[in-house]
């Protein structure tokens, strides 16, 4: 690590530091334009609150503030570590959130894995017969999955393996019940998991797939490649150590700029195959209006986010030399 | 055709007829027709001529590094008493690099963005001598003070971007001796660098040529350069090579129209601007798929007579001379002055 990476990565930090005071401020506001609160939601499931009741707990959870007041509040609030509290769960906000994110960073982490090396390796395959059947046939496979969407793979996969082969679980992340060894736990989770990852990463596939196909037709165009050959390189030699890693910085600039969409993927995900995640909570809190576990969930989403970009450009200035880092 | 310029006994390279097709469903197009040379063991050919011309499609045809949408068909192609024909992949792959090697005209384009110098010139020696890393590494170094590279250790750990385009070229062509090659095809290798530092990589090729008695096809269509690294030229023309021989020869007595033309096109050297347009060939140089039936140059030439509409003159070599010529009236040595 040299002084200039340093640097780079404390201005980063400061930058990151910028957006998701923004981002809490942002999303605190938008949330109080909606009208109705948590009290008016609790006392139109109880039926049986009074005003004077309602004007209480208001009162008690420092909802009759001004929004301002209340905003400084939640900043002080998230400064100390306190994200708030959740009175539909009856637990605080970082600890519901950090329950369930595991699940959803497992899920999105293998996704990305699975969709960046299924989709770069059929892309190169298809940029290497360019034009020829098996080109043709990657091309119209992966529009199939880019159209189809993600719901609906999820949902036809289970019918499929689970329903009827009964090969895999239907949903949740873990077989209930049943104790076992560390080894048994990873494959029970594994076992779990082929589904979500496959229903989530086919539609990226489709997109990396492209994105590498087009990438390695135009690197291997380059007159560095033909330098390569010029060596007396072999064509696996020329593809693997000269053309792949130029061919792969557009693909990891992609993963930076899809991470955040697929966190709202991995709503549907959860929803689908049951998946104790963060999506689904967020989906949850949104319709219990639970204001302070919204707010929570964008905020530690957004702090994951940010993290990722950090590392894929990190990842990005090992891989091309030429992005010198500054400030 | 008659075969032409033909080889001296022994030499490196020999081509003879060797012609690249632009494969097309209306029929082939010729955009390389039927070209003959040689290149002795340390020996510069160059071949010049207008860009078009096919003189940088001839050395990737060498090299079997055109496009596959074009063909490449030869009656004999020989390197260092190799048939090279029709090679396999296989014995071409053999070939590249460890007898003949390429030298590009764009050293930022040519060498690879992510991988340093020590990577690209350590691959290159690993791939034709079997070397540890160390050594490799070793050799790279003694490569990088061959072609003049100052503080040669420190600039191993670069990547291209942070090198002048002299020290890339140099670098281009560090790679290209590493494999300790008995030919060097250089393609235009001074056309993208300003004119100081081109002046510097010409002497630096003169002398590795000299002094590792290379052979060497130089591609270009700067004469001031052919005058200086070249020992024979091979003047071509749409496709065609029209005429051939010593440089002090065919510089100083032209007998095509076209060789003569071009050297009238030169500038003289002089800023002095005595109100004198430098004479031009009037007209263009045609497509290979709209090449006259005849001579290709004839439409441009005041020379030019009825047969040379007809037929397509014959490269032949003139009895008793290293020179040949493909015209049907050639001047006369006497008539230029």
């Amino acid at each position: 690590m040299n002084r200039h990476l340093l640097n780079y990565l404390g201005w980063r930090l400061l930058q990151s530091l910028v957006v998701i005071t923004i981002v809490v401020i942002g999303s605190f506001m938008l949330l109080h334009l909606v009208p109705g609160d948590m009290v008016d939601v609790l006392g139109g499931q109880r039926g049986d609150m009074d005003a004077e009741l309602m004007a209480t707990l208001r009162t008690r959870y420092g909802l009759d503030q001004p929004m301002l007041v209340q905003l400084f509040n939640y900043v002080t609030g998230v400064l100390q570590g306190d994200l708030g509290y959740s009175f539909r769960n009856s637990n605080t906000v970082l600890s519901l959130v950090l329950q369930r994110l595991p699940a959803t960073i497992l899920l999105v982490v293998c996704s990305v894995a699975v969709a960046v090396f299924i989709g770069t390796l059929a892309g190169v395959f298809a940029a290497r017969h360019v034009h020829r059947p098996i080109d043709v046939i990657i091309s119209m496979v992966v529009l199939v999955f880019y159209a189809t969407p993600v719901f609906m793979t999820g949902l036809g996969l289970v019918i499929i393996f689970s329903v009827k082969l009964k090969l895999l679980p239907v949903g949740g992340l873990i077989t209930p019940g049943v104790d076992m060894t560390t080894l048994q736990l990873v494959g029970d989770v594994a076992q779990h998991l082929i589904l979500p990852v496959l229903s989530l990463s086919l539609f990226y596939i489709a997109i990396y797939a492209r994105l590498a196909r087009a990438s390695m037709l135009q690197v291997l165009n380059q007159d560095y490649i033909r330098t390569a050959y010029a060596k007396g390189l072999g064509t696996s030699h020329v593809i693997i150590g000269h053309a792949l890693r130029n061919a792969l910085l557009p693909v990891v600039t992609m993963v930076g700029l899809q991470i955040a969409e697929l966190f709202g993927g991995a709503v549907l995900t959860e929803t689908i195959f049951s998946l104790p995640g963060v999506g689904r909570l967020a989906y949850d809190s949104v319709f219990e209006r639970d204001y302070p576990l919204i707010l929570g969930v964008l905020l530690v989403c957004s702090f994951v986010i940010i993290l990722v970009n950090l590392i894929i450009d990190l990842i990005y200035t090992l891989l091309d030399p030429r992005v010198e880092v500054s400030r | 055709m008659t075969p032409s310029a033909s080889a001296p006994k022994g030499a490196l390279l020999d081509v003879e007829g060797l012609s690249i097709l632009i494969k097309d469903k209306r029929g082939d197009v010729r955009a390389v027709d039927d070209v003959s040379f040689s290149v002795a063991a340390g020996e510069t050919l160059a071949i010049v001529g207008e860009s078009g011309a096919g003189k940088s499609l001839t050395a990737l045809a060498l090299m079997r590094l055109l496009p596959k949408t074009l063909g490449v068909e030869a009656k004999r192609i020989t390197l260092a008493g190799q048939d090279l024909t029709s090679p396999s992949e296989l014995d071409i792959r053999k070939v590249r690099g460890s007898v003949m090697a390429m030298i590009f005209q764009d050293p930022l384009s040519a060498l690879n963005p992510v991988l340093t110098v020590e990577r690209q010139l350590v691959e290159a020696i690993r791939l034709h001598e079997t070397i540890s890393r160390t050594d490799a590494r070793a050799r790279a170094l003694e490569l990088l003070d061959m072609v003049r590279i100052p503080a040669a250790s420190a600039r191993l750990g670069e990547y291209p971007h942070r090198l002048s385009g002299g020290m890339r070229q140099r670098v281009m062509i560090a790679m290209a001796l590493a494999g300790r090659p008995k030919l060097i095809l250089a393609d235009e290798p001074t056309t993208a660098l300003d004119v100081t530092i081109s002046g510097q990589i010409l002497d630096l090729l003169k002398e590795l040529q000299r002094d590792l008695g290379l052979g060497m096809l130089f591609i270009t269509h700067d004469l001031h350069v052919v005058r200086s690294v070249a020992h024979r030229v091979a003047v071509m023309y749409s496709g065609r090579v029209v005429e051939s021989g010593s440089v002090a020869d065919v510089f100083e007595r032209p007998r095509h129209p076209y060789t003569e033309g071009l050297i009238q096109a030169r500038p003289h050297g002089s800023f002095v601007t005595d109100g004198h347009r430098l004479r031009e060939i009037a007209g263009t140089v045609p497509v290979p798929a709209a090449r006259p039936p005849g001579c290709a140059f004839e439409p441009r030439c005041v020379r030019a007579e009825a047969d040379c509409r007809q037929v397509v003159p014959p490269l032949v070599r003139e009895a008793g001379t290293p020179r040949s010529l493909a015209c049907f009236h050639p001047l006369q040595q006497e008539q230029y002055a």
